[in-house]
């Protein structure tokens, strides 16, 4: 469970979202713009210069706290089992995708490493590219990647920011419901960032609609976006 | 031909470039990732050589090392002799003259490297010193090998800084351009050409394999 209530700024826009995430799954959902990265980002424990002055920020997940700034708490990115896979896949550019897989994996042995990232291509479909380098991939290959990366050290939070937006709705459509299951019994809780509505409807999430940095609703995909459904059908 | 002294000034170029490069690497990366309001003071500490004459710069560091200061009289008596006129005190004033020419290329490279990458790797657990060698340092390799060509070249090329700090003794602080100095003093024209012929052409040397370096990047990217 995920409890957050945070105040950010970043030059003109302000972000203030209070809110408990008890679901497995749960979609940001809001137009560009609305602040979906920035909360993201903050919840992974980067940008934490744009938590200053009158700004606070407070960050549970379980029973441990991730972020308390009144008390001076922040726990740097790497120390919050939280992994983020972001739009751009970030692979590092001279590592083969099966080193980039395993760079999380520092404190295994080679043989534990070794399996954990066959295991870890093999759930996103990417057995095949563990030899190539990034710059040989596609843009859809790429993203299954970073996430096979981004879940190889047992991260308790997935923080995804619209990581499929390169893959077809088919390839996409068949890795959310394999990583669904995955991830459901791996005990992780996940967050999807979207400005797709069909990603809210076809998980059967929690969705938290987000506007101009403020949280304007939460709850069921079928109540939150209602007007957004509506839409969506008007232009069938 | 001194070749005590060319092989001099090699020695002290060499031994310059590796202590520069375990300097400016973990500086140039503390300067990139940093974010504490003093990184800008220390940037520009960083930079002072390039704007500071190296005669002020040796005049300093020869008063620093000699029998004046507690410093220099402390480190008199842990060495067994003063630093100022020594190879060892010629190797900390080429350090600190030449550290632009290795922490700026470094600091260029590193910048430029998408930050997205770095945050990357810090979500995956890796903390400063292995962003810096498995990531920083591989990807900037072309800037790494620029800040050592530039501080090789730099320290074969000074002179304010070795006159006033080393002086001119022979197999301990006459580098070539001492010796091409003394040869143009004598008027010994014909010495002082092949002295300048023998430094022309290391310069060369070191800039066409760092511009082939560079060569092979554009030709990549191409391809």
């Amino acid at each position: 469970m995920l409890n957050l209530d945070l105040t950010a700024r970043r030059g003109s826009f302000h972000l203030h979202v209070a809110c408990r995430l008890a679901s497995d799954w749960t979609v940001i959902f809001g137009p560009s713009g609305a602040g979906k990265s920035t909360l993201l980002r903050l919840l992974a424990g980067l940008d934490q210069n744009v938590l200053s002055g009158s700004t606070h920020a407070i960050v549970s997940l379980d029973d441990s706290t991730l972020t308390d700034t009144a008390n001076h708490v922040w726990l740097q990115p790497g120390r919050r089992r939280t992994s983020l896979v972001a739009q751009q896949p970030s692979l590092f550019p001279h590592l083969s995708v099966e080193a980039n897989v395993a760079y999380g994996l520092g404190a295994l042995d080679r043989s534990l490493r070794a399996t954990r990232v066959s295991e870890m291509l093999s759930l996103v479909d990417a057995t095949d590219l563990a030899q190539r380098m990034p710059r040989d991939l596609s843009g859809g290959q790429a993203q299954r990647v970073a996430l096979a990366r981004a879940l190889a050290p047992s991260p308790r939070l997935l923080l995804l920011d619209e990581p499929f937006s390169a893959l077809d709705g088919v390839a996409s459509d068949a890795l959310i419901s394999r990583l669904q299951s995955w991830l459901l019994v791996n005990k992780v809780q996940t967050i999807l960032a979207t400005h797709d509505a069909t990603a809210a409807f076809t998980t059967g999430a929690e969705v938290v609609l987000l506007q101009e940095g403020r949280l304007a609703a939460q709850g069921a995909a079928s109540q939150v976006l209602a007007a957004e459904r509506a839409r969506l059908l008007s232009h069938l | 031909m001194d070749w005590q002294a060319f092989a001099l000034t090699l020695k002290l170029a060499s031994v310059t470039t590796v202590i520069l490069l375990a300097i400016a690497i973990p500086l140039a990366s503390l300067l990139v990732l940093g974010r504490s309001r003093w990184l800008a003071a220390l940037e520009a500490l960083a930079a002072l050589p390039l704007v500071l004459p190296p005669t002020v710069l040796g005049f300093f560091l020869l008063v620093l090392l000699g029998p004046r200061t507690a410093f220099g009289r402390g480190i008199a008596a842990i060495l067994g002799h003063p630093l100022a006129f020594s190879f060892e005190g010629l190797v900390i004033g080429s350090v600190i003259y030449s550290l632009p020419f290795a922490v700026q290329p470094l600091v260029a490279g590193f910048a430029a490297i998408e930050p997205s990458l770095v945050d990357a790797a810090r979500l995956l657990g890796a903390g400063s010193a292995r962003i810096v060698f498995t990531l920083l340092v591989p990807l900037a390799r072309r800037s790494l090998v620029a800040a050592a060509v530039l501080s090789f070249l730099h320290t074969v090329g000074e002179f304010g800084v070795v006159l006033m700090l080393g002086g001119d003794i022979p197999g301990a602080t006459r580098t070539l351009s001492i010796v091409l100095y003394n040869q143009v003093e004598n008027f010994d024209y014909a010495a002082a050409e092949r002295t300048s012929a023998i430094l022309l052409l290391l310069s060369l040397l070191a800039l066409a394999f760092l511009y082939s370096k560079r060569e092979k990047r554009g030709g990549a990217a191409r391809a």
